[in-house]
């Protein structure tokens, strides 16, 4: 059942992302940009550990759980070790996507020919 | 011609963009981009014992690296173009948007191009992403404790 729940949520998300796009004149970067801040207040909420919970895995695929993650791994920062924790595991959690994201797309950038 | 009624012919005649077309091809795509995650993260808990979390990290990695590999030696932008927040939507759009600036600034150099313009499409996400969290954590510490 989640399967279905998952294939639903994240397809809306996409379908939200795409509806702007095809009525604005905004750039796919907006799109990511207004999708992270949107996670990240739904976040604020506990909307969206709710979504996690029902829908699984298709929650946790789209741009809006960066957002979400961000904030939930600062607000723990906070509560373990005060002010400064906010900055110190603000990274935590989404350290994996941005560290493999970078380490990968630059092994792979190595032996690749420099387009004109 | 007078420029009100160019303007009109211009708005004739330029092909509409399918939105219907469009948006239930980005539905598919994104939902079956979801239902193959789901499907990986339940084989992963049932059959290897893995934790919930762990499995998510696993799916995640699986998805960023193939998004990467794809870009770098297969013809990724192409779909890109295609079904457009089908792929940017996902965690794949931020994964293609490094790869891709880090392909194209290549031949300016290891460092003048690709080490300062590895960030020009996923910096916007990172940064609105730190920023909006940091404002949030600060609102709900101060309002609810």
């Amino acid at each position: 059942m989640t399967i279905l729940y998952s294939f639903l949520f994240c397809g809306f998300v996409c379908l939200i992302g795409q509806m702007i796009l095809d009525n604005s004149k905004l750039t796919p970067g907006h799109v990511t940009s207004i999708l992270v801040v949107v996670g990240a207040f739904l976040g604020m909420i506990g909307f969206y550990d709710k979504i996690i919970d029902i829908v699984g895995m298709g929650a946790s695929i789209p741009i809006t759980s960066f957002g979400n993650t961000l904030f939930a791994s600062s607000y723990k920062g906070f509560q373990s070790m005060g002010f400064l924790g906010i900055f110190k595991n603000m990274l935590c959690d989404v350290s994996l996507g941005i560290c493999s994201a970078i380490i990968f797309s630059f092994i792979f950038s190595i032996p690749n020919k420099p387009k004109d | 011609m007078e420029k009100k009624e160019y303007q009109k012919l211009v708005k004739k005649t330029t092909p509409k963009p399918d939105k219907m077309n469009n948006s239930i091809k980005v539905f598919l795509c994104g939902g079956l981009m979801g239902a193959f995650g789901e499907i990986i993260r339940l084989l992963l808990i049932n059959y290897f014992n893995l934790k919930s979390t762990d499995a998510v990290s696993i799916v995640l990695f699986i998805l960023i690296v193939s998004a990467c590999f794809l870009t770098a030696f297969c013809d990724f932008d192409k779909y890109v173009i295609k079904l457009k927040a089908g792929l940017i939507v996902p965690i794949t759009g931020f994964a293609h948007s490094i790869q891709s600036s880090a392909l194209d600034y290549k031949k300016d150099g290891m460092i003048t191009g690709l080490g300062s313009n590895f960030f020009k499409l996923a910096g916007s996400v990172i940064l609105y992403g730190i920023v909006s969290a940091f404002i949030f954590c600060v609102i709900k510490v101060v309002f609810y404790g």
